[in-house]
């Protein structure tokens, strides 16, 4: 039903977005299901139409993967979901699970022009509304190109691998994309829980959908192990090979105690609960070992996931340990939002500096110190300085250590020709080119550990360098 | 999806499997080991390359079936299929170019020391292997070692093969005898025969390696479960091993770690094997 022109003219003037409806943090807390529900198609018609359609859309520039975000909006405001999906996907092969976890507030929403006074445009979750209703009513494979007959090996499939997978696909070259693990999706399968990203519902759709486009999936194979990019050109004919490799190399603190039991890397707590399916056991046969009460030490994203994840474990007090304030928290505020909702603790301007073990090597508390802002650091961020004499035992028996992770060695020790970063990094150019000939790569192996969609950007440039790369 | 292509019963709770996986038998090299997943829900364990074929395109595995994983993957038949196989995983060993070697293999650590053993007797090294086990019915690959070794001792903890007693009994007089150097020792087998072939050979100075086989997940280091510490530092097994200096290894803690889910694996051990008393799913 059309909405009235009295209507739209007072949805043009509704400051907020239309709240999304969630499970109950209560209840969501003793389960592994999504949180957030989506909006139903009334609803995003009417959260469309606070869009102005502006002639020059600043929301664009802030899309990674280029999305022509107010035509797809305006499809939504006329209620032509399919056409929307269509529009979205020219530029997004992975919408259901951009649409979930994408940090809209500081890319696309950012720049809409609602924001300046109220709330910005939901354009996250129209995304997510049209990927949705797509998914449900049953995905559309586009017609495949004419073939170019070239080779191009993906290594990683993680947001950057699949999306110039994708895209190098829908060229017409053949693409060949392979995964060190059992299961493809990288850190969405892995690090991304259930809760935020379903796995069989969401996740698998798309891949599929990826696999749909021509793209030919390898999993159980470790590039640099199994086979070299070396290899990859010289015995396997490819003609070009996009690394996506991501940051997979967990960071640890550097105190003592770290190697007790009950001390887990964020990677490692995530990998048993999501790929390995912890939550299930012994339905799944992998375990994990959680005792009543949990710290998780960082305050990003992954941090949160942990402390989530935790809690959804059945562990009775998750405890965030942070040691800079609540201004420089690098998770998105939804999930501290959520996060702070299912009743996780933060412990703010506290650095821990010693696990201590019980008599079996078990974790049975961390000693912290208080600390307060000093003076900026390199990052531009406050610095944290102890407090002398503030020490203090937190009485815990699992440590997640959420501090970051490093670009996984493997590919840059086996590869030749590769120029590195300080850090471990693949150095690449604006377009994914690195320094050898017909290797390119991006996301969390260039960067360092970064944010889903920006990877997916990469994959998107790389893409494109790549297919001018074939054409030449 | 990765074919048992033989399967062989070496003793009342090891046996052998020979995979096809040719991605892996063409790149595996001693020391190396793979990670396999029986299923769908089962979980990913790292097991040492026992023998690789690049001809035949095949991976030679050997188990002892003590949990439920290695028991479940026990129960397959040749033509049956694994779900998963990825590797080889691992840095490969590095082989001395000359010398002498002395080999320690204990209980199923004898699967994982002979392609060692092969290595160093076809770059030409003298290799004296020591192998042992729990009783003689249990002792593996006794033909397979004696064709590439120089010498070949055997014991079993009851005395119903070789000497009575451990595999350190018999090492100890090659540590004594001065007039033959040993320029390396490898030792493999459980956490505390590792243990006390390291401190025994300790005060001699004798460069001894083991190869260790910790929990891990992914084993292409993303994780950190396989965390050891070597020489005071924390090193990950799966990428900066699974071979350290056996005198660097800080066994205790790796005996704790490797004990984290007991009761877990208790659990799924007895679940599968109600499952299989009932034939209920497997």
């Amino acid at each position: 039903m059309p909405l009235e022109a009295e209507q739209v003219k007072l949805l043009r003037k509704m400051k907020e977005k239309h709240p999304m409806p969630e499970q109950d943090h209560a209840e969501r807390i003793k389960n592994f299901n999504e949180v957030p529900f989506g909006y139903d198609a009334e609803t995003a018609v009417k959260e469309a139409m606070r869009c102005l359609q502006c002639k020059d859309p600043a929301c664009v520039e802030g899309c990674p993967v280029e999305v022509d975000i107010p035509a797809f909006i305006k499809l939504i405001q006329e209620e032509r979901f399919a056409e929307g999906i269509k529009k979205l996907k020219e530029k997004n092969n992975l919408p259901a699970v951009c649409g979930r976890v994408c940090p809209q507030e500081s890319q696309c929403e950012s720049f809409c022009l609602r924001g300046k006074k109220g709330q910005p445009v939901a354009i996250g979750r129209l995304e997510r509304f049209l990927a949705d209703y797509e998914l449900a009513k049953g995905v559309e494979t586009p017609a495949g190109p004419d073939r170019t007959g070239r080779r191009v090996a993906i290594v990683g499939s993680g947001p950057a691998g699949l999306t110039a997978a994708g895209d190098l696909a829908r060229m017409g070259h053949e693409v060949v994309l392979f995964e060190a693990f059992h299961s493809t999706g990288g850190v969405l399968r892995y690090g991304i829980p259930e809760f935020r990203l379903p796995k069989e519902k969401i996740l698998q759709r798309e891949v599929d959908y990826i696999a749909g486009l021509g793209v030919d999936f390898r999993k159980n194979v470790v590039i640099g192990k199994t086979i070299t990019v070396d290899e990859l050109f010289d015995e396997e004919g490819f003609d070009a090979v996009f690394i996506g490799t991501g940051a997979g190399l967990p960071q640890f603190l550097g105190i003592p105690g770290e190697n007790l039991n009950g001390v887990y890397s964020a990677n490692e707590f995530l990998t048993r609960v999501n790929l390995m399916k912890a939550y299930l056991f012994p339905e799944w046969d992998t375990p994990i070992k959680l005792a009543k009460k949990v710290a998780v030490v960082g305050a990003g994203n992954v941090a949160m996931d942990s402390a989530r994840t935790a809690l959804r474990l059945g562990a009775e007090e998750v405890h965030i340990v942070y040691r800079r304030s609540d201004k420089e928290m690098p998770a998105r505020a939804e999930e501290i939002e959520h996060a702070k909702e299912e009743g996780v603790i933060f412990n703010l301007l506290t650095n821990p500096i010693e696990i201590i073990s019980d008599e079996n090597g078990w974790v049975k508390g961390m000693e912290c110190m208080k600390m307060e802002l000093g003076e900026p650091d390199d990052s531009g961020r406050a610095r944290p300085v102890p407090i002398k004499g503030s020490e203090f035992i937190f009485d815990v028996g699992t440590v997640v250590i959420a501090i970051g992770n490093s670009p996984n060695p493997l590919i840059p020790q086996t590869t030749s020709g590769l120029e590195l970063g300080r850090k471990g990094t693949i150095k690449a150019d604006d377009n994914g080119a690195t320094s050898r000939r017909g290797v390119y790569a991006g996301g969390d192996i260039v960067t360092g550990a970064a944010t889903v969609i920006l990877a997916m950007g990469a994959g998107k440039t790389a893409a494109r360098a790549i297919d001018r790369y074939l054409k030449s | 999806m990765f074919k048992v292509v033989t399967k062989r019963v070496l003793s009342a709770v090891n046996k052998l499997m020979e995979i096809e996986a040719p991605l892996v038998a063409r790149k595996a090299r001693p020391g190396q080991f793979i990670i396999l997943r029986v299923r769908e829900n089962g979980e990913r364990i790292p097991l040492t390359v026992a023998d690789s074929s690049k001809e035949r395109g095949t991976i030679t595995i050997i188990f002892q079936e003590i949990g439920k994983t290695t028991k479940e993957l026990g129960s397959l038949q040749e033509g049956d299929y694994l779900s998963d196989f990825v590797g080889p995983l691992g840095r490969p060993m590095e082989l001395p170019s000359s010398g002498r070697v002395v080999a320690v293999g204990g209980g199923v650590g004898i699967a994982p020391i002979y392609p060692k053993v092969k290595a160093f007797y076809d770059a030409g090294l003298e290799v004296i292997s020591i192998i042992g086990a729990r009783t003689a019915d249990l002792l593996i690959l006794e033909d397979e070692m004696r064709a590439v070794s120089s010498e070949l001792h055997i014991c079993t903890d009851d005395g119903t093969k070789g000497h009575h007693g451990f595999v350190s009994d018999l090492l100890q007089p090659l540590l004594d005898d001065t007039s033959k150097k040993i320029d390396e020792i490898i030792a493999v087998g459980p956490l505390p025969m590792m243990r006390v072939v390291a401190e025994q050979t300790r005060p001699y100075g004798v460069k001894t390696l083991v190869s260790l086989n910790p929990i891990m997940v992914d084993g292409t280091g993303m994780c950190g479960c396989c965390r050891v510490t070597v020489g005071g530092e924390t090193k990950f097994s799966c990428v900066d091993g699974p071979v350290f200096d056996a005198h660097q290894v800080d066994f205790a803690e790796l005996t704790r770690r490797s004990r984290t889910y007991l009761d877990k694996e208790k659990i799924a051990l007895e679940k599968f094997e109600h499952e299989c008393r009932c034939g209920g799913e497997k």
